[in-house]
C-alpha cells in the first residue's frame, strides 16, 4: 500500500465521518433547540426524524408513479415538504402533551417515550415493517473522483451541503430574527419575557415545531445514506442526545463541536475496530468525558 | 494569612461571573459573639457573599477563613460540619414533614449514610428538639405539617432548624421578610437571645430592625465594603447616603 | 398488641402483609405451575420496580438503565450454570470441550480469565451482588459528586444501557451475543427445570421480593428516608444541613442496582437463560413504567404496576399484536398526565376513603399539586405520601 493510497483511505474515512456527522448535527440542532433551549426532554425526536425520511419515500413514490419526468426534481421539494409535515406534527404534539408538563422533566421523558412507541406503530401500521428506500435522483448518486483512487460519493457532499444550510439558517433565526430573541428571552427569564408582551405559550410551541421541523430533515438527509425502517429514527436518539449534552446544552457552537467530535471519532475507531467496538469506545469515551466535565465542552459560567 | 482571634476572617475574597465581578477583594472581619448586619442596596453583592461563605458559589480568588481554618476549597456540607449555619432568603423547610421532623433532621448525629440508617430518635434528641421549638416559639406546633406554618413561623422554623446543628456562625438571609410588625418585634428578641456564644450575620433591609439589633453595620455596594462601623457613624458617611440611604 | 397492630399500620405493614400472602398463597393455589412461572417471571422485574421507587420515587433521581444492573445479575448468573452445564463430557463434540457452545462457534479455544470466578457458586453469588453495586456506585459517584441530576444523570444511564448491549451484542464470542447465553440447566447438580424446582425457586424469588420490599420499607422509615424525601423537595436544604447529599443519592442508586441485580438471577435461574433484550434501553424505560403504573412512591403498588402491566403485555402482544404498543404509549402518557401517582394514588384518593375507619384521618391538605391526601397518624406523622408533583426539576447540571 504506498503513501497516496493510505492518504486516500484516511480522507474516505473521515468523509465517511462527515455523512455521519451530517445527521447527527440535524438531530442534534434540533434537540439542542428543544431540549437546550426549552429544556424538554423529547423522546420522541427520533420518530420526528423517521417523519421526514417517510416523507421523501412518499415523495418519491408518487412521483416515480405519476410524474415520472420529474423524478430528477422532486427530491429539493420533499426536504422542504419533510421540514413542514414534521414540524406540524410537533406543532400538535406541543398542543396535546408537552404544555402539560414543562415543569416536570422527567416525565415529559416518559410520556415523550410513550409518544414515541405509538408513532413507531402507526408507521409500522402504514408503511410496513420492512426498511424501504426513496429512488434518489441520478445526480444524487455516483461519486467525484478528485484524484486516482480518491472516490468522494455526492450524496455525502449534498448532505453535508443541506446541513450547513440548515445550521447557518438555524444560528441565523436565534440569534438575528424576532423568534430567536424571543426564544432567548423566555429561556432567560420566562416572567419577565411574559411581561414584555412576549406570548411564551406561543413562542415555546413554534420552538418545539421547529426543532422537530429539523428533525425532519435530518430523516431527509438520512435517506441518502441509509434505508428507513420504522425504527430507524429510535437508533439515533441516544447519539443525539449525547451530541446535545456533550456540546454542552444550551450551546449551539457546542452542538456542531460535538456532533463533529463523536462522528469523526465512531468513524475513524471503525478503521481499526468492529463496528460495534467503534461505537462502544466512542460511546464510553464520550460518557467519561461529561463524568469529569458534566457541563459539557462549552457551557458559560453563570450565577445560580 | 496570619492567623486572628476573628471567627470569620475574609480576605481579598473576588467572584466573577463571566467577567462581571459579584465580589470584588472584599475584606471582611466577624468577632465572636457579634451581629453582624450586612446592608446595601440591590446587587451590592450580599447574597452572593453569604453563597461563598458557606461555599455554595467558589471564590475565583481569596480566602475565608472560618476559626483559622480556610474554607474555600471544602464541600458545603463539610463547611456546615465546621460550625457555619445558614438561612435562605426564601424560607426552605421541608413542607410535607410536620415540624418536629424538621428540627430531628436537622439535629446533628447520623449524618453520613449509614449513620442516618441507624439513627434513632433518643430522648435527648426529643429534648432538644422541643427546647429549639420553644425557643422559637413553636413549642405547641410541633406535629403541625410545616407546610401549614404562616410565613413567619417558616421563617423561624428555619432558624430553628439551623440552631439544632449549634453552629458557631449563623448566616441569615433577610430574616424578617414577609413577617408581621409583631412577628419582627419577636424575631429581634430571638436573634438578640441566639447571638449569645456564637457570631451571626445578618442580611436585612428594613433599617429600624437593622438599628435595633445591630452591633456593627456593613454597607455593600458593587461587591465591595463602602463603610463599616455603628449604625450612626454608617448612617451618617456621606458615600453611604450618596449610593444608598440618601435615595 | 395494640401496640403491635398500631406499628403495623404506621409502617404500611399491612399492605406488604396482603401481597405476601398473595404472591405466596393466593397465586401458588389457583395457578397452574406454566402461570405461575410466569408470575415468578415478572415478579424478578419487581425488584427493579421496588428499586426504582427508593431511587426515583424517594430519591428523586430516575434511571434510565436499570436493565444493566438487571442484565449484570442476570448474566453472572448465567455464566455460573452454562460453565456447569459445559463440563468436557457433554460438550466432548465441540473443538474445545469444557468450555460454553457459543464460545466454541466463535473460535474460542480458552475459557476467558473472568469466567474462570463463575465457575463457583459462592463467587457467582457475590458477583451477582457486588459487581452491579461497583457498577452503580461508579457512575453515580463521579456524577452526584459533580450535581449532575435530573435528566442529565437518566441520559448517561441510558447511554450506560446502549454501551452495555452494544458490547454483549458485539462480543458475541464471550457473551453469546444476541441470543444470549442458553440451555441453562442446573445449579450445583440441581435441576432447575422440573417442576418441584420451579415451586421452589418461584418461592425463593416471592419471599426475596418480600424481604427486599421490608428492607426498603425499614430504610423509608429510618432518618435516611426523610432525608431522600427532603432531599427530593428541598436538595440545598439538606446540603446546607450538613449532609452530603451526593452520598444518599449515591445509595439509592446502589441500593436500586442491587435490587435489579437480585431480580436478574431469579430471572435467570426460573426462566433457564439471559439476553441482551433484558438489558438495554427499551426493557430499561418499560421497568420504570412498571414502577409508574403501581405508584412510584408505594413499594407494595410498583409490584402490583408490574403484575399489571406483564399481564398486560403478555395478553394483548398474543391477542393484538399491533394495539399492544398503542396500549403501552398510552400507558406512558396516561400515567404521567392524569395519574402520576399510578395505582397507589389511585387507592389512596378514592378506594381508600371509602372504608373511612379511621374517622378524623384524611385532612386533606391544600398544598399545592399535592395529590394524596397526607395521613397524619396521631403522635407522629409519616412522611409518606408526600406530593411528587415537583419532579426534580431545578437540578440540571
Amino acid at each position: 500500500m504506498s503513501f497516496t493510497d493510505i492518504t486516500n483511505i484516511a480522507l474516505m474515512q473521515g468523509f465517511a465521518g462527515l455523512s455521519l456527522f451530517a445527521v447527527l448535527l440535524l438531530m442534534g440542532l434540533g434537540l439542542a433547540i428543544i431540549f437546550g433551549q426549552m429544556g424538554v426532554i423529547n423522546m420522541a425526536h427520533g420518530e420526528f426524524m423517521t417523519i421526514g425520511a417517510y416523507t421523501i419515500y412518499m415523495f418519491s413514490t408518487l412521483t416515480e408513479t405519476y410524474l415520472p419526468g420529474f423524478v430528477s426534481a422532486y427530491f429539493p421539494v420533499a426536504i422542504i415538504a419533510a421540514f413542514f409535515i414534521a414540524f406540524v406534527f410537533g406543532w400538535i404534539v406541543e398542543w396535546a402533551l408537552i404544555r402539560h408538563l414543562y415543569k416536570r422533566p422527567l416525565d415529559t421523558l416518559l410520556a415523550t417515550w410513550g409518544l414515541s412507541l405509538a408513532m413507531q406503530q402507526t408507521f409500522r401500521s402504514v408503511f410496513g415493517a420492512r426498511e424501504v428506500s426513496p429512488t434518489l435522483p441520478d445526480w444524487l448518486l455516483g461519486s467525484w473522483a478528485p484524484a486516482e483512487g480518491l472516490d468522494i460519493p455526492i450524496n455525502g457532499m449534498f448532505v453535508l451541503g443541506l446541513t450547513a444550510v440548515v445550521t447557518g439558517g438555524v444560528l441565523l433565526a436565534l440569534y438575528r430574527s424576532r423568534w430567536g430573541l424571543r426564544v432567548r428571552a423566555t429561556v432567560a427569564n420566562r416572567p419577565m419575557a411574559n411581561a414584555t408582551g412576549i406570548n411564551t405559550k406561543r413562542t415555546d410551541r413554534l420552538t418545539y415545531a421547529i426543532g422537530c421541523g429539523i428533525a425532519g430533515v435530518a430523516g431527509a438527509a438520512f435517506t441518502t445514506i441509509g434505508s428507513t425502517g420504522p425504527t430507524s429514527g429510535s437508533l439515533y436518539i441516544v447519539d443525539a442526545f449525547l451530541v446535545v449534552t456533550f456540546g454542552g446544552a444550551g450551546s449551539l457552537l457546542g452542538t456542531v463541536a460535538s456532533a463533529f467530535g463523536i462522528a469523526q471519532t465512531q468513524s475513524i475507531a471503525e478503521f481499526f475496530l468492529t463496528g460495534s467496538m467503534a461505537k462502544v469506545l466512542t460511546l464510553l469515551l464520550i460518557v467519561t468525558i461529561l463524568m469529569i466535565r458534566p457541563q459539557g465542552l462549552f457551557a458559560s459560567k453563570i450565577r445560580r | 494569612m496570619s492567623n486572628t482571634d476573628f471567627v470569620l476572617a475574609v480576605e481579598d475574597l473576588t467572584v466573577s461571573f463571566d467577567g462581571f465581578k459579584a465580589i470584588d477583594a472584599l475584606t471582611l472581619y466577624v468577632d465572636r459573639g457579634e451581629l453582624r448586619v450586612i446592608i446595601g442596596p440591590n446587587g451590592a453583592g450580599k447574597t452572593t457573599l453569604l453563597d461563598l461563605i458557606c461555599g455554595k458559589t467558589r471564590a475565583s480568588a481569596g480566602s475565608i477563613k472560618f476559626k483559622n481554618v480556610e474554607m474555600t476549597k471544602l464541600q458545603e456540607h463539610k463547611i456546615v460540619r465546621a460550625g457555619i449555619g445558614r438561612k435562605f432568603q426564601t424560607p426552605s423547610i421541608y413542607e410535607n414533614l410536620s415540624v418536629f421532623k424538621n428540627l430531628e433532621v436537622s439535629f446533628p448525629r447520623g449524618r453520613s449514610v449509614f449513620g442516618a440508617l441507624g439513627f434513632r430518635c433518643t430522648d435527648e434528641v426529643r429534648e432538644r428538639v422541643q427546647s429549639v421549638a420553644d425557643e422559637i416559639g413553636l413549642g405547641d406546633a410541633l406535629d403541625v405539617e410545616a407546610g401549614l406554618l404562616s410565613h413567619g413561623q417558616k421563617q423561624w422554623l428555619e432558624i430553628g432548624m439551623l440552631l439544632m446543628q449549634e453552629p458557631e456562625l449563623l448566616m441569615l438571609d433577610e430574616p424578617i421578610a414577609g413577617m408581621s410588625v409583631r412577628e419582627r418585634e419577636l424575631t429581634a428578641e430571638l436573634l438578640a437571645r441566639i447571638c449569645k456564644g456564637r457570631s451571626v450575620i445578618v442580611i436585612e433591609h428594613d433599617m429600624d430592625f437593622v438599628k435595633r439589633i445591630a452591633h456593627k453595620v456593613t454597607v455593600m455596594h458593587q461587591g465591595k465594603i463602602l463603610a463599616e462601623g455603628s449604625m450612626d457613624k454608617v448612617q451618617n458617611d456621606p458615600k453611604v447616603i450618596d449610593v444608598y440611604l440618601g435615595h | 398488641m395494640n401496640a403491635l397492630k398500631i406499628w403495623i399500620g404506621k409502617s404500611g405493614l399491612g399492605s406488604v402483609l396482603i401481597l405476601a400472602l398473595i404472591i405466596l398463597v393466593v397465586f401458588p393455589l389457583t395457578m397452574d405451575l406454566f402461570r405461575l412461572n410466569l408470575v415468578g417471571k415478572y415478579l424478578t422485574y419487581g425488584f427493579v420496580a421496588v428499586g426504582l421507587v427508593m431511587l426515583w420515587g424517594y430519591g428523586g433521581v430516575l434511571s434510565l438503565g436499570q436493565g444493566v444492573f438487571f442484565g449484570l445479575g442476570g448474566y453472572m448468573m448465567a455464566m455460573f450454570m452454562k460453565l456447569e452445564a459445559s463440563d468436557p463430557v457433554t460438550t466432548k463434540i465441540q473443538s474445545t470441550p469444557g468450555i460454553p457452545d457459543f464460545m466454541d462457534w466463535n473460535q474460542i479455544t480458552e475459557l476467558p480469565f473472568w469466567w474462570e470466578p463463575f465457575r463457583h457458586l459462592p463467587l457467582a453469588l457475590i458477583a451477582v451482588l457486588l459487581v452491579p453495586t461497583l457498577l452503580a456506585f461508579i457512575i453515580s459517584y463521579a456524577m452526584f459528586k459533580r450535581r449532575v441530576g435530573g435528566v442529565y444523570f437518566a441520559i448517561i444511564t441510558q447511554a450506560v444501557a446502549l454501551i452495555m448491549t452494544v458490547l454483549i451484542i458485539g462480543q458475541q464470542g464471550y457473551t453469546g451475543g444476541v441470543n444470549g447465553i442458553t440451555d441453562l440447566k442446573t445449579m450445583l447438580g440441581w435441576d432447575t427445570r422440573e417442576d418441584t424446582a420451579k415451586y421452589i425457586l418461584y418461592f425463593v424469588n416471592g419471599g426475596l421480593l418480600i424481604g427486599a420490599i421490608l428492607l426498603c420499607r425499614w430504610i423509608q422509615m429510618s432518618k435516611l428516608g426523610t432525608l431522600l424525601l427532603a432531599m427530593r423537595d428541598k436538595e440545598d436544604r439538606v446540603r446546607f444541613s450538613g449532609y452530603d447529599v451526593s452520598m444518599f443519592k449515591v445509595f439509592a442508586f446502589c441500593l436500586a442496582a442491587m435490587l435489579s441485580a437480585i431480580g436478574g438471577a431469579m430471572f435467570t435461574l426460573q426462566v433457564g437463560f439471559m439476553s441482551p433484550s433484558f438489558v438495554g434501553i427499551v426493557p430499561s424505560i418499560e421497568m420504570v413504567i412498571f414502577a409508574a403504573v403501581g405508584g412510584r412512591m408505594s413499594l407494595v403498588g410498583a409490584v402490583y404496576g408490574t403484575l399489571l402491566v406483564n399481564f398486560g403485555k403478555t395478553y394483548f402482544s398474543e391477542s393484538f399484536p399491533d394495539l399492544w404498543l398503542f396500549l403501552m404509549a398510552a400507558l406512558f402518557i396516561g400515567v404521567v398526565l392524569a395519574f402520576p401517582n399510578g395505582l397507589a394514588g389511585l387507592y389512596e384518593s378514592h378506594v381508600k376513603p371509602l372504608f373511612g375507619r379511621r374517622k378524623a384521618k384524611p385532612e386533606t391538605t391544600a398544598a399545592p399539586g399535592d395529590g394524596t391526601p397526607h395521613t397524619s397518624t396521631g403522635g407522629k406523622p409519616l412522611s409518606r405520601g408526600a406530593p411528587i408533583s415537583g419532579d426534580v426539576q431545578g437540578q440540571s447540571a
